[in-house]
């Protein structure tokens, strides 16, 4: 049966060839249709392949099509071609699902801007890209759509390239990321190396004849595959780039740098699970890094006033909950949680960007406040988003997150540890969102008296975007109710058959969703103590930020040291700049002033002039007279002759 | 007969009065009726070798190389009206372009 599911990654590949071979000769309305529709039938067509896919029996769940041989050479092989299974299916939904939504919505955003139809064509030229990311069948392809998201997001960032920052923030993402791009290929080396392949099925098959479980060479290839997570994913030590990409337009932070490319490094780990289980070193290394990227972003946000930076340093956190998750091999877990998280920050995002929108440009927190009564529609999205983040029960955000956080508690890769430490991120995150919200649409407005009169909602080709996610926000839990609120986890289900690294093979009759040695009770015990906790937490934002702010200006003046260490975001640049930027710059510096300019220049430059200073020496020769010619060629033929008769 | 040694002597004598010719004139005709005679000169070398050793390869080599002077003066008579039609004139000296 034919899917046609090139057509997926074809159609944005179609409207930013147009818009972009066009650029500058199309009216604003005709490049936003084209933009929007490409996407959006991509979207339909993902759906429309999607209830072909359900369609099919549950253990042979993946349709594969090759388009063409990309590289054939010997006994290597690349095909161009897709796989759709479960896994990719829900990648193809909420990438081209969000994008279709935060495309509508950036025709209103970025209505005004001179770059228009550029923006545009950058767009759908990310939605091409991150497609073929997550529909490759194979890493190299994936490849492909991992630097083409990467060169996407520099594009995107470095949008406004005329402000220095943002330029500086392009290239800044750009560079980080190349360092973990660089661990990825190290990576994929090692795996073609020992198994000669890059497709996933044959080297998921042949990996455990190939590796030896928690070998040193799996080891080193899954943990280089990793960096390269780190770099895209924005985790410790790379994730540096994200809260400076907060420098291009919102709907792309909203897009790329909250819903979809962030969360790459997620998808090919969960895609990778086969790998990944065989090595328990870098699964610790994985949840323990993600943890601490949690935790440490969670901090770093509570002491933001730029309301981007705060929503930046969440999806760095979220993103952390998310390799925790795979870190203790509850991959559908993380991927559960990058369905819901997709939803609620790219909400979050839009809906900044209309407080933003209607503020004329203010980002800083301090200058808000009472945005409540001007945007309603805004605020209300917001607030379900936010009550979606902080795991408010009902809210999609409670059901991936508490997903998270009992696996770490309960599954065998995961402890105790790991799970106070998650919950903490919890409650921070809940805290840090609420003080958000507080600042942002409650209390009295503290702007200046011109932006105050200018203040009004965003038109409805951004606020009904921002409904339609607030809807999902909503409802996009309830596809993962676990078992002990009387659910089937059916997400989880449905990815069981591409996990197969967790059940050794395609056998999908048992599910071993209840993990064993825990009771329900201690599940539901856990939950509602995480719940009553990050309640708390919510009080005490509301408290510190609407009832008694002075108390909140009181404890920050004690602590003085720890909010100025939070406020510096733990000064992780300048530590990075001091250790390596400097020597790298001094190094370089070196090479340019003494070895280049002084060294090989005086080879070049001095070689130069001993020519040019025989040939001055011996010029004369050339008279330019005929008859000296002639009297030299005569004079060279007697004394050859001479030479010749004489010997 | 005639010994081959006068032939080569009065070759040798015509091929120096053209060389030096050619060097000493400035009247690019001049050169140009030198070199002709330094070609003959050569000429008549060859077919006094010719005669004394018994062989017709010289013969045939000094119609070639008449053939190819007949070429070169068309040629280089051309040339030389090219030349005047540009500078008005043929003096040699003058034609020193290169130099710088």
């Amino acid at each position: 049966m034919n899917h046609s599911l090139y057509l997926i990654i074809l159609l944005p590949l179609l409207g930013f060839l147009l818009n972009g071979l066009l650029l500058g000769r199309l009216k604003k309305g005709f490049v936003s249709f084209i933009a929007c529709a490409s996407v959006g039938l991509s979207f339909v067509w993902g759906v429309k392949v999607f209830f072909e896919l359900l369609a099919m029996p549950e253990g042979a769940r993946a349709i594969q099509e090759t388009l063409f041989t990309w590289i054939p050479a010997g006994q290597f092989q690349v095909d161009f071609s897709l796989l759709f299974d479960p896994l990719s299916s829900v990648m193809v939904l909420v990438v081209a699902g969000v994008s279709f939504i935060i495309h509508i919505y950036s025709i209103g955003y970025m209505h005004d801007d001179p770059g228009f139809g550029r923006y545009f064509t950058y767009l759908n030229l990310f939605v091409f890209a991150m497609l073929t990311l997550v529909l490759a069948d194979n890493y190299l392809l994936m490849f492909v759509g991992w630097e083409g998201v990467g060169l996407c997001s520099y594009l995107l960032i470095g949008f406004w390239f005329e402000k220095k920052s943002a330029s500086d923030a392009g290239k800044k993402a750009f560079i980080v990321n190349r360092i973990g791009d660089f661990g990825f290929l190290i990576g994929l080396f090692i795996i073609f190396w020992q198994v000669g392949s890059l497709n996933y099925a044959d080297v998921f098959a042949r990996a455990p004849e190939v590796f030896a479980v928690g070998g040193g060479v799996i080891t080193a290839a899954t943990l280089l595959l990793f960096l390269g997570a780190t770099g895209k994913s924005a985790q410790i030590p790379l994730f540096v780039w994200l809260p400076d990409a907060m420098e291009g337009p919102t709907p792309v932070s909203a897009l790329i740098h909250a819903a979809t490319m962030v969360t790459a490094g997620v998808y090919m780990i969960a895609r990778s699970n086969v790998l990944f289980m065989m090595a328990p070193t870098t699964l610790a290394v994985v949840a323990i890094v993600g943890l601490a990227t949690a935790l440490m972003a969670a901090t770093i946000a509570l002491a933001q006033n730029d309301i981007k930076r705060v929503l930046a340093y969440s999806t760095i956190s979220q993103l952390g909950y998310m390799f925790a998750a795979c870190g203790v091999a509850a991959f559908a877990a993380g991927i559960f949680h990058l369905m819901t998280h997709a939803f609620f920050k790219a909400l979050l995002f839009l809906g900044s960007g209309s407080v933003i929108h209607a503020m004329a440009g203010q980002q800083d927190m301090r200058y808000m406040g009472g945005l409540k009564k001007q945007q309603p529609a805004t605020f209300v999205t917001f607030f379900i988003a936010t009550l979606a983040i902080a795991g408010i029960p009902g809210f999609s955000g409670f059901f991936s997150k508490d997903e998270i956080l009992w696996k770490s508690f309960s599954s065998d890769f995961g402890s105790p540890i790991l799970w106070a430490v998650g919950l903490f991120t919890a409650i921070l995150t809940a805290f840090y969102m609420f003080r958000l919200v507080y600042l942002t649409f409650y209390g009295e407005g503290r702007m200046d008296n011109h932006t105050k009169a200018h203040l009004h909602e965003s038109p409805k080709v951004m606020t009904v975007p921002l409904m339609v996610l607030a809807v999902l926000s909503v409802i996009g839990g309830y596809v993962g109710i676990p078992h002990v609120l009387g659910g089937s986890n059916r997400f989880e289900q449905f990815l069981h058959p591409v996990m197969t690294g967790l059940h050794g093979g395609a056998d999908t009759s048992e599910h071993v969703l209840t993990s064993a040695g825990h009771s329900a009770g201690t599940e539901l015990t856990l939950m509602i103590g995480s719940v009553v906790l990050i309640l708390i937490a919510i009080y005490m934002a509301y408290y510190l930020y609407l009832k008694n702010i002075d108390l909140a200006g009181r404890i920050r003046n004690n602590l003085s040291g720890v909010h100025a260490l939070l406020h510096g975001k733990y000064f992780v640049d300048e530590i990075y700049g001091a250790l390596i930027i400097r020597p790298l710059i001094n190094g370089s510096l070196f090479l340019w002033k003494i070895i280049d300019v002084f060294v090989i220049d005086g080879i070049a430059n001095g070689l130069a002039s001993i020519v040019g200073d025989i040939s001055t020496g011996v010029r004369p020769v050339q008279t330019g007279t005929m008859r000296t010619y002639a009297t030299m060629i005569l004079a060279g033929a007697v004394v050859l002759i001479g030479y010749f008769i004489i010997r | 007969m005639i010994p081959i040694a006068h032939y080569l002597i009065l070759g040798g004598l015509l091929f120096a009065i053209g060389a030096v010719g050619v060097i000493v004139s400035r009247n690019l005709i001049v050169m140009f009726m030198s070199i002709e005679l330094m070609l003959n000169a050569a000429n008549l070398a060859i077919i006094a070798f010719s005669r004394s050793l018994n062989l017709m390869d010289g013969h045939v080599f000094v119609f070639l190389i008449m053939a190819v002077a007949a070429a070169e003066a068309a040629v280089g008579l051309a040339i030389i009206i090219a030349i005047f039609r540009n500078r008005e004139t043929i003096n040699a000296d003058k034609f020193n372009l290169l130099r710088r």
